[in-house]
């Protein structure tokens, strides 16, 4: 005898008396129960909550399987078509991948133990380093005894040195010597602590922003060592997936700089602002391709005001004319022109006349004309904050010996005292400029009023090592006669784009004008002797 | 507590700093010039040999910046195909000179033996990634004493595992030269092993010495090799003259050269401020990591929000400590760390400890679990003589 049916609510029989295409909106209309906020449900709907809880209970009771079978092939009927199948799917899909092999992964290697040892005993590195021969140009160095000053002690010879970038003979100045004795008394050497954690000493400070007023920017940040300046400060802007365009003849620490920061680099030919264009069009069109992307990447050119492997002025009012049309910001590196171009020495900006707050950030280091150790960048305040977390040579690197600070500060001041001092420099590196024009065998690369000029080869002969050869023995035959020059050195490997051999010859303004129409007649005869 | 001045040198008496007077006043302050143009002055060769000396190697080349050390040299050393296994916690200098090189990195668990030998059983094994040729060489680098852990390397372990497995060994010295060791050596003394073993070692003179700048010693083809290679030989200033001085007259001190025991009695100070602190923390009841002969002891604070809590209390005792949280050290592992100092007195380490206990009941930081006293317990049952 079969079981009592227990009447199901009156809405659901009615509801599943009627055809397919409408059992989905009942199905619906019963989650919309059960899914309603607990506003007052119309006593219909209580109702058939109630009856359905009911039927369970009483399925659940156990009062025979039949009762539970029947309640789920009710439910099979009522359920939508797309619920089924979507189950369906499911359930089929699950079965697949219970039966499927499992796959191997790649990198396990398959080999016993004993192969393993067998691999490892036969493995042989090769040797830490490379030996280098006796005979390497770089190996010897020139040991300079005394302070590498005007008069410059060389392998135990007296020259007029030619090769130190001390262009405003700062080095061995008085003032800046006193101030970095006083300092030495009230602080000691070293600072034993990144800026951080209490290495931060009133002297940096005051350096900041004594060079933040010279520059006339918003702000300053100082580092310990002149490389790791701009090495530090491009990728704490640049990230992956950020664009470069940077000039080919930048310098190693820009190229490592670069390398850290992982993003495209795109080299445009030294000192071309057509084939700079060319490139920030077409990088144009990449990003009209897919916008999204471009808004999110950014752009910045790198440039260095005067080029220390070709000793050039970079074109900046065209740089800037491209910044705005193209939306793109310049990072100006400044170690060569700070303290020489420009009326007051504020670098190419001051020398071309252009608003300082156009440029985004620039960088110099203090190693060249401040005669002392370190860098800064200056800029706008919210750009230069940024660096003082993620400048990884400022946050992880004990900051500069105050003893250095304060002779920066003190060669800040002898530079905003006498600013006719730039302008000497600049007759002086004309003067010499001019007169190494005319000798046979070697040309002068540099502009006109570059402290740090190069004399290349005229002719090469083919192979570098045979043109670093003979520019030594120009360089010996100067050294002998009283004249300290030096070769531009480079690692040959490492460079992007290896500037040809050549000679350096830096004018300071401690050089009298005997001593640089000396010094020219000198290196004519070494050419004329070695070349010809 | 917060310097690096381990050693003591970070001083500033007219008579100590007299030479380091005269070499400014006789150099100047800068340099202008790469060691490889016009750079090289006499100064830096005599430094160079001294430290050569000091660490018992054949030569050594001394640059301007610690951190610029190891970015520098790194890269120089190995390159692409070249395998290079560093340890967890290695200092950012490290890792940026390990990228910059562009070999294969790997990193094994901090301090963890078993983590490096099975590195490099894989690695030889299976060569290099995808095309599984073999690797040309492996560089294993690690700290000396680590900077936020305190903790000292396995030399003894990683040395027997570099001869088994033919890898090259690049110590990284920047806190323990002259902060360990029976004579200030470093590490390598500490544990008395032989100087030849680690194929590179580089370290800072930023804080035992007082001065700036970061050295490389190691075999004489090793230190040829570097200057001409370097990148900081060629495009990076070089030291300049008052601070290599600072670093001579430091060394030599230390040395025992100037004829004093100046040296030795500060290397002893150091051990012994070190070891009476770290017992003092263990039985006030505060958790502190690190070896036990470690300067640097971080004093675990756990909650990131008592950590400005903590620096603020210790200022106004007009004690100044560093604390350190997320990102340098995982969120709930924040710290303060002090560096103990051969110049610090007994009383000074009394005050801070004393500080530390109002400190750490007020914000209650003693979450040691252990015994707080380090009094022996007595037992009733200790031999004693029964009486006729």
């Amino acid at each position: 005898m079969a079981p009592p049916r227990l009447p199901l609510p009156r809405s659901l029989l009615n509801d599943t008396r009627v055809s397919g295409a409408r059992r989905g909106r009942a199905w619906s209309r019963l989650s919309d129960v059960s899914a309603s906020p607990p506003v007052l449900p119309a006593p219909a709907d209580v109702s058939a909550r109630r009856g359905l809880e009911a039927a369970q209970a009483m399925a659940a009771a156990g009062t025979g399987q039949q009762w539970v079978l029947v309640e789920m092939v009710q439910a099979f009927y009522e359920a939508p078509a797309y619920h089924l199948i979507l189950e369906g799917i499911l359930i089929l899909w699950i079965i697949r991948l219970l039966f499927s092999k499992t796959y191997k992964l790649q990198e396990r290697s398959d080999l016993t133990p004993k192969e393993k040892e067998e691999l490892i005993e036969e493995w042989q590195p090769e040797p830490l380093v490379p030996p280098v021969s006796k005979d390497h140009p770089a190996l010897n160095y020139n040991i300079v005894s005394g302070p590498p000053s005007h008069k410059i002690i060389v392998n135990g010879k007296e020259c007029i040195n030619f090769a130190s970038f001390n262009f405003l003979g700062l080095l061995d100045n008085e003032r800046v010597k006193n101030a970095a004795q006083a300092s030495l008394k009230k602080y000691g050497v070293g600072t034993c602590g990144p800026r951080g954690f209490y290495g931060t000493f009133d002297v940096h400070l005051e350096l900041e922003d004594r060079l933040a007023k010279f520059m006339r920017t918003e702000e300053s940040i100082i580092y310990s060592y002149g490389f790791a300046t701009i090495a530090s400060a491009i990728p704490a802007y640049s990230k992956r997936g950020d664009i470069v365009f940077v000039d080919e003849a930048a310098c190693f620490a820009i190229q490592k700089g670069l390398q850290a920061s992982r993003s495209n680099i795109k080299l445009f030919k030294h000192n071309d602002m057509a084939d700079l264009e060319r490139l920030l069009r077409e990088q144009e069109i990449e990003d009209q391709k897919n916008p999204r992307k471009a808004c999110v990447t950014r752009r910045f050119i790198l440039v260095e005001g005067l080029y220390v492997n070709t000793g050039d002025i970079c074109p900046l009012p065209e740089l800037i004319k491209l910044k705005y049309k193209y939306k793109v910001r310049i990072f100006l590196e400044e170690s060569l022109s700070f303290g020489v171009l420009g009326e007051h020495g504020r670098g190419v900006t001051e020398h071309f006349g252009i608003n300082i707050d156009d440029i985004d950030l620039i960088s110099a280091n203090m190693e060249n004309s401040l005669a002392s150790i370190g860098g800064f960048c200056c800029g706008r305040s919210f750009v230069i904050d940024h660096q003082r977390l993620s400048g990884q040579g400022y946050c992880f690197s004990a900051s500069l010996p105050p003893l250095l600070a304060a002779a920066a500060i003190e060669a800040l001041n002898i530079m905003e005292e006498n600013p006719d001092i730039f302008e000497t420099l600049r007759e002086k590196c004309k003067r010499i400029h001019k007169a190494l024009q005319r000798i046979s065998g070697l040309i002068v690369v540099g502009e006109s009023f570059s402290p740090a000029l190069h004399l290349q080869l005229e002719e090469t002969s083919g192979s570098r090592e045979n043109d670093m050869k003979l520019l030594k023995r120009i360089v010996d035959y100067c050294m002998n006669r009283g004249i300290a020059l030096t070769q531009a050195c480079y690692l040959e490997k490492e460079e992007k784009c290896l500037p040809p051999p050549s000679i350096r010859v830096v004018v300071t303004v401690e050089q009298t004008e005997e001593e640089l129409d000396k010094a020219a007649s000198i290196i004519r005869e070494a050419a004329q002797s070695v070349l010809n | 507590m917060g310097s690096y001045n381990y050693l003591g040198f970070a001083e500033t008496g007219a008579n100590v700093l007299k030479t380091v007077a005269d070499e400014l006043q006789h150099y100047g302050t800068g340099v202008c010039s790469s060691r490889q143009e016009m750079g090289n002055l006499d100064k830096h060769v005599e430094l160079e040999n001294l430290v050569a000396r000091f660490l018992d190697v054949e030569a050594a080349m001394v640059f301007g910046m610690g951190f610029a050390t190891n970015s520098m040299n790194i890269p120089a050393l190995v390159g692409k195909g070249c395998l290079i296994l560093s340890d967890e916690l290695n200092h950012t200098s490290l890792v940026l000179g390990a990228r910059l090189s562009g070999a294969t990195i790997r990193v094994f668990k901090h301090n963890n033996m078993q983590s490096l030998e099975k590195l490099l059983r894989d690695a030889i094994a299976c060569g290099q990634p995808r095309s599984h040729r073999a690797w040309k060489k492996i560089l294993i680098l690690v700290e000396g004493i680590y900077s936020m852990e305190g903790s000292i390397v396995r030399l003894p372990e990683i040395v027997a595992l570099k001869k088994r497995y033919k890898a090259y060994l690049y110590l990284d010295e920047a806190h323990s030269i002259g902060a360990v060791g029976p004579t200030g050596r470093g590490i390598v003394e500490y544990f008395g092993m032989n100087p030849e073993d680690v194929d590179v070692l580089m370290g800072t003179f930023t804080k035992s010495f007082g001065a700036a700048g970061g050295y490389i010693a190691g075999k004489k083809e090793l230190v040829d090799f570097l200057r001409t290679h370097s990148h900081s030989a060629v495009y990076a200033t070089s030291m300049c003259p008052p601070v290599a001085e600072q670093i001579i007259r430091a060394m030599k001190c230390v040395m025992g050269l100037d004829g004093t025991t100046q040296g030795l009695q500060r290397v002893r100070q150091l051990g012994e401020n070190t070891r009476y602190f770290r017992r003092r923390l263990h039985e006030m009841g505060f958790i502190i990591y690190g070896n036990d002969d470690s300067p640097v002891v971080p004093l675990l604070l756990y909650m990131p929000g008592k950590i400005g809590a903590f620096s603020r209390h210790m200022l106004d005792k007009n004690i100044g400590v560093v604390v350190v949280g997320f990102p340098a050290t995982p969120i709930t592992e924040s710290r303060a760390r002090f560096c103990v100092s051969a110049s610090h007195t007994r009383e000074m380490l009394d005050t801070v400890l004393n500080a530390l206990d109002e400190l750490g009941d007020f914000l209650q930081l003693k979450y040691s679990r252990h015994s707080r006293s380090s009094r022996p317990e007595l037992y009733d049952e200790t031999s004693f003589e029964l009486e006729d």
